[in-house]
């Protein structure tokens, strides 16, 4: 499968193996870190990446242009043919999303006696919940506490994590392993009953939970088990494609589009909660992504034409190991556990250039320097990507190790005659995850009234760069707090008239601001056909 | 100039390179999907898709995000089989054999054929998988099918009419609720949270001044 070039660099690289895998690399420095963030990580870029907003509450703020594009885009409705005087649902809680936010709020909206609705564009648990693969952060161990995950996850977000947001992802994670757990979720564990926890990059305590190298969909199917077995309604093929105020300026329910019909439906709720993922789809500066086919940034493009305002939009994790090779798998997730199990990073002349567990960014800004000015990289085709020296896990860990620890990655490369045991593979960084998003309250409520928001959607829980495992974490804490909130509230609302206006208003504003846009928004999937 | 191979959409005849996945296939032949694609990357079971080789005996099954088209492949994807999924409290169910016989009965009708494993597009051993749940053994039955995203495929090739990936999802919930062992260290974690045993070190932390936080972390100890 490796092209002959690729061959005579992987003799470098397995004639350093023995040297490399016994090296213990040095970290950065803060200074050094910051340095090669500034010359090398995309969110760094100046220029024509990126847009300054031109209307709503967001004003004035840098954004990736193709966000802005949709942020500032045209609605997909005209308000003036919707009738809102009929809805076709009416709920408590309508969820929109059905990832592992959604599918954990619309189980405790239920728990609390709400009367919940999940939509979803595609199936529940077509979502980067279900692609998760290394694993979940908490701080369940007697060496660790979650004070230490709290200056670990503030840290790695360069310190712009909000506070309040932080605190509770950190102390509320042990509780929602147990909850998984309860719900029947399978973790790797010792025959003891310990859990089996590794290193994520920018951690210091083993806190890496893990089910195998599945651990997303592990978590993700169970939830979606779950919700079917409560018999909470969830309307697929469906998205949500302008949220509903009611005359006091309060969410009130959704306009939804049937993605195959083309048919509109009208939901009332008397409390809403975006939970919508993510923006790899979106495929900022021309990256590969990791994320799902669904991933559009459309949860921000709602909110944000509905009133809410966003938080550090600018920021995206590149996952620094996608797959560079081959290109049927271009940019797809290779799990940061193949570090954590003892992989490291090799350049084409075989050598250690980095420790294999910086933060994200970090990694992925020094991998995109040893392929452009340092001239390390390994041609792809595609680009150029390093070595991850898999053969070194079964070196450290002993024979079985892959095959046990993370079957999806060997079963992935296997389809292309790579063998991860035997041979090391290419990486490149891959678009990964929306570290900014909607600003939420610590009740997980935007700045639109009743309007809840829970994981990738949300901005602010992780400052400006997240850590592996604090995502799933997140879809799970923040979505039972926003299910949980958005069932309490939903006690005290009566639900005005239904409006749209709102959307005109917008538009209004976009003409006024000079913008001439033919974009629609939300993008709701990307076009992938031949052009 | 791209080495192009010939392959039957639905039956329909289209030209496509020779390096595309099927599901990029179909989208470099103008379809614009709706169903049949989730994750694009072998995780989430939405492109199950069966395809046989022109002059082959053998019917194939894939994931089309995770497959590489062939020259003269007839492709027919499968975005939706009606599974059975039946509902259940997790918190009254017990890991017994007694509850496989009341929500699935249909597996104790397998005739060992083996067409769902033939067919597993995680090349699983699916019947090896049901043999376990028969007998009530959750935790080998669980272990086993560990990976099964869940497509669909081995039930519509299944004459029993089993819906093996609702029977595994079972298996694992029971074997991940009731059969692992505890986890003692996460139960106490939890009791000290509870308990308010954190809040200090949090707060104190959430109050200090960035600077110091920065040396906090600079300087913090790492775990070897």
């Amino acid at each position: 499968m490796y092209t002959n070039e690729m061959l005579e660099s992987m003799k470098k690289v397995e004639a350093n193996r023995e040297a490399n895998a016994a090296l213990e690399p040095r970290r950065m420095t803060a200074e050094e870190k910051d340095a090669l963030l500034r010359a090398y990580h995309p969110d760094y870029k100046e220029g024509e990446e990126f847009v300054h907003l031109l209307v709503g509450p967001n004003k004035g703020d840098k954004v990736p242009k193709e966000l802005g594009a949709l942020l500032q885009g045209k609605s997909r409705v005209n308000p003036a043919e919707i009738d809102l005087s009929s809805p076709d649902y009416d709920v408590d809680v309508l969820i929109i999303g059905g990832g592992g936010a959604g599918a954990s709020a619309a189980i405790e909206a239920d728990n609390a006696g709400a009367k919940v609705m999940v939509v979803t564009k595609l199936r529940m648990g077509d979502a980067n919940t279900m692609m998760a693969e290394g694993g979940i952060q908490a701080a369940d161990k007697p060496n660790d506490s979650p004070a230490i995950h709290y200056l670990d996850a503030f840290g790695g977000g360069h310190f712009a994590a909000k506070p309040e947001l932080l605190r509770t992802l950190v102390t509320e994670a042990p509780e929602a392993i147990q909850w998984l757990n309860n719900l029947g979720v399978e973790f790797d564990k010792a025959p003891d009953g310990t859990m089996i926890t590794t290193h994520g990059g920018g951690t210091s305590r083993k806190r890496m939970h893990a089910a195998k190298d599945y651990s997303g969909a592990e978590i993700m199917r169970t939830l979606r088990d779950e919700v079917l077995n409560r018999g909470i309604p969830v309307v697929d093929f469906t998205a949500a494609i302008e949220i509903l105020k009611d005359e006091k300026g309060c969410a009130a329910g959704a306009v939804l589009l049937n993605m195959e019909t083309k048919e509109i439906l009208i939901a009332r709720a008397k409390t809403v909660v975006i939970a919508t993922g993510g923006a790899g789809r979106l495929h900022y500066q021309g990256f590969p992504t990791s994320n799902h086919y669904g991933a559009t940034a459309d949860g921000l493009v709602l909110a944000y034409r509905a009133g809410a305002k966003l938080l550090y939009a600018d920021t995206l994790q590149y996952h620094p190991t996608g797959a560079a090779f081959p290109e049927q798998i271009f940019g797809a997730l290779v799990t940061e556990k193949v570090r954590s199990l003892g992989a490291k990073l090799i350049n084409a002349d075989g050598e250690c250039f980095m420790h294999p567990l910086e933060t994200r960014d970090v990694s992925a800004a020094s991998i995109i320097r040893e392929c452009s000015d340092r001239g390390k990289g390994v041609k792809t085709g595609d680009g150029y990507g390093v070595w991850l020296d898999t053969p070194m896990i079964e070196m450290k860990g002993g024979e079985g190790t892959i095959e046990k620890r993370i079957p999806a990655m060997l079963r992935m490369f296997a389809k292309y005659d790579i063998d991860i045991r035997k041979q090391p593979i290419l990486v490149y960084p891959t678009l990964h995850y929306q570290n900014g998003g909607i600003d939420i309250t610590a009740d997980c409520e935007s700045g639109v009234e009743n309007l809840f928001v829970a994981g990738e959607a949300v901005g602010g829980i992780h400052g400006r760069n997240r850590l592996m495992g604090n995502s799933l974490l997140d879809v799970v804490v923040f979505g039972r707090n926003a299910g949980r909130n958005a069932a309490l509230r939903s006690k005290d609302v009566t639900v005005g008239a239904l409006s749209l206006e709102h959307v005109n208003t917008f538009e209004k504003a976009c003409e006024e601001a000079g913008i001439h846009s033919d974009v629609v928004s939300p993008k709701l999937l990307p076009d992938y056909r031949r052009k | 100039m791209e080495n192009m191979v010939r392959v039957f959409l639905f039956g329909k005849q289209y030209e496509v390179p020779s390096n595309l996945t099927i599901m990029k296939a179909m989208e470099y032949a103008g379809y614009q999907l709706i169903r049949g694609c989730g994750c694009r990357n072998g995780f989430c079971g939405a492109c199950a898709t069966i395809y046989r080789i022109k002059g082959d005996r053998e019917l194939k099954a894939c994931l089309a995000c995770q497959t590489q088209v062939q020259d003269n492949m007839y492709v027919a994807t499968l975005p939706f089989f009606p599974l059975i999924k039946q509902v259940y409290d997790v918190e009254k169910i017990r890991p017994e054999q007694a509850v496989m016989m009341q929500l699935y009965p249909e597996i104790y009708s397998c005739i060992g054929c083996n067409a769902c494993t033939k067919s597993c597009t995680q090349s699983l051993n699916v019947m090896q998988y049901i043999a376990y749940a028969q007998r009530g053994d959750f935790e080998k039955c669980a272990e086993e099918s560990f990976d099964c995203v869940m497509c669909g495929v081995c039930s519509s090739r299944c004459p029993a009419g089993i819906s093996h990936p609702q029977v595994a999802m079972l298996a694992r919930r029971l074997n991940g609720k009731y059969i692992a062992p505890k986890s003692q260290h996460l139960e106490d974690r939890v009791k000290e949270i509870q308990n308010g045993d954190f809040n200090e070190l949090i707060e104190k932390l959430m109050n200090k001044p960035i600077a110091e936080l920065q040396e906090l972390y600079n300087n913090r100890d790492i775990e070897k």
